[in-house]
């Protein structure tokens, strides 16, 4: 089971969700636990196990061209098919811009001459950790790299526990859609302020398109207004949890430490919303 | 004409109630640019009067004509995207990069520009706002960033105002560096917190990167002294300058709630707002 913790909006409490459901489930010999941080911009689940052991680390290697200039007769037809504009062909050289190529491999077969061949480079690295019954699995994307799509899908590739909990990066575009793909469930964390409402919506829409069974966590709650809970009832989206606005809470989560395991009423609660979601797409 | 643009590594640091402060501090002076365009949020506040609709295409995708494919599989063996089952394309999968209409022997495969979004010319309370909307699950959102940056440019030429405000969006990929690029200033929001730490370093190291002037904003920073004193220091060593401390107030969701910015609504954060703005100004 793959359950994923999402929210349009960023800073509502997705890794305080996604860490302490794992935290939760975990247990000695039950199944095994893994929490995906596929927020491979700004990874920081992992900073909430800080005794975690180190089990692997690799480069995440996506296909890139590269030009035999002795072959080439810089005729431009690699730079004309180009969707992302990676390469541009002058009199005497051609410039490849790697970080706007996705590798889709329409340089190497148009090129007349077989100028073009692939190599690789690493878009960033893919790090997997245990603590305790958690293994954890992120990745950091390397300075300057725009695409997320790839680490991503590594990521989730990566995450081979009985259950997974992805901890998704916030926004509403293309590094969610990746995110989500192929889980079960969506769990979507918002706070119920007006920005934490109009980001929900849209983040709500991308779930309804893809077809992914979703619920709601109010976070922070207590602060606000009212209009989430109104939304949620008018639309009919079940709302999982609250969780409220505790000076508590917010400053375990500063140290990094993981609230629940602070305040121990909550790990039965996250492993009840668990059952609760399971019986929900059974 | 100066540009500063307000981004955070971290999210919900809060980047737009900072933006929409400044944009009151400003009044009349400056053109203002919400570039988080996945999870737009400065309209709530900046309530604007839209003026002027935009289409924005994204990425082209590929469509396959049945009456003329011939199931050769040519198309399937070269996505290198997964994204033709089949012999139909998935479009949430398809990246437009148009391999399959170059292999296919029936030219049966056509690449059609598709609508992604809006972006919007608007009046606001302030002055005028360059804002979008990405339809959900979109790519290219750092396009549409700069598409919105360059009809900020056009506003503030057409109001001959030399300042532009930038909302950006979290993180450090497409859209953080699509709204980082030629900006006089980045304004970076942390909070205290290990993980708003470990954020702003990596947002640190991109502006870096690109060689963006950026000076630090501490939110929150009473929630833990600790954490923000670590923070302090870290800008110290980098020689960033820490431009504003705001302290942990209800009145930022109180102002929110009711469509307005802080400084409009008053209180200890507000103050500590226009005591930042003070220092951005000379800064820029």
């Amino acid at each position: 089971m793959k359950i994923s913790i999402a929210s349009g909006k960023g800073g509502t409490g997705k890794t305080l969700v996604a860490t302490g459901m794992a935290v939760s489930l975990a247990s000695p010999g039950e199944r095994r636990i893994t929490l995906a941080d596929c927020d491979v911009e700004e990874p920081n689940a992992y900073l909430f196990f800080p005794e975690r052991t180190l089990l692997e680390r690799k480069e995440c290697l996506v296909p890139v061209p590269v030009i035999d200039e002795a072959r080439c007769t810089y005729c431009g037809k690699c730079s004309d098919v180009c969707a992302y504009h990676a390469m541009a062909v002058l009199s005497e050289t051609v410039l490849l811009f790697p970080e706007l190529c996705h590798g889709c491999g329409a340089c190497t077969i148009i090129c007349p001459e077989k100028a073009v061949s692939e190599t690789s480079r690493s878009v960033g690295e893919i790090f997997r950790a245990q603590s305790g019954d958690v293994e954890i699995i992120w990745g950091e994307l390397a300075l300057g790299e725009a695409r997320t799509t790839p680490l991503i899908k590594a990521v989730k590739d990566g995450a081979e526990g009985e259950t997974v909990i992805v901890d998704c990066p916030p926004g509403t575009s293309c590094s969610l859609v990746e995110s989500v793909r192929g889980t079960d469930f969506c769990l979507l964390v918002t706070e119920s302020t007006p920005f934490g409402l109009y980001d929900l919506n849209i983040a709500l829409r991308v779930l309804e398109k893809m077809n992914i069974p979703r619920a709601v966590l109010v976070n922070k709650s207590g602060m606000g207004d009212r209009k989430v809970y109104e939304y949620l009832k008018k639309r009919n989206i079940p709302l999982l949890m609250e969780i409220p606005l505790d000076r508590k809470i917010a400053q375990f989560y500063s140290r990094g430490e993981i609230f629940a395991e602070k305040m121990p009423e909550w790990k039965a609660k996250f492993a009840g919303m668990v059952r609760e979601i399971e019986e929900m797409i059974s | 004409m100066k540009q500063m643009a307000v981004v955070s590594g971290k999210g919900g640091t809060g980047k737009t109630s900072i933006v929409a402060s400044l944009a009151a501090l400003t009044s009349g002076r400056a053109v203002y640019a919400d570039c988080d365009v996945d999870a737009p949020d400065l309209h709530l506040i900046l309530l604007p009067q839209i003026r002027e609709r935009r289409q924005f295409f994204g990425i082209k995708r590929a469509f396959i004509d049945s009456s003329k494919c011939t199931r050769c599989d040519s198309c399937q063996d070269a996505c290198r995207f997964a994204a033709i089952v089949d012999f139909q394309v998935n479009p949430a999968l398809c990246e437009g990069c148009g391999v399959c209409k170059l292999v296919c022997p029936a030219e049966a495969v056509e690449m059609r520009e598709c609508l992604a979004g809006y972006a919007y010319l608007s009046d606001t309370r302030f002055g005028p706002l360059a804002h979008a909307e990405l339809f959900p699950g979109e790519e290219a959102s750092g396009k549409l960033v700069a598409m919105v940056r360059e009809m900020a440019r056009d506003l503030a030429a057409m109001h001959k105002l030399d300042l532009i405000l930038i909302d950006g969006s979290p993180g450090i990929g497409c859209p953080v560096i699509a709204s980082l690029t030629g900006v006089d200033l980045a304004l970076v929001v942390t909070e205290p917190t290990i993980t708003g730490e470990h954020d702003l370093e990596r947002i640190l190291d991109v502006a870096a990167h690109f060689g963006i002037n950026t000076a630090v904003c501490i939110n929150k920073y009473d929630l833990n002294p600790e954490a923000a004193l670590h923070i302090e220091a870290l800008c110290l060593e980098r020689s960033v300058r820490v431009a504003g401390r705001l302290p942990f107030h209800s009145s930022v969701v109180e102002a929110m709630v009711l469509g307005r910015a802080v400084v409009e609504n008053g209180g200890p954060v507000a103050d500590a707002i226009s005591e930042m703005w003070g220092v951005l100004e000379k800064e820029i």
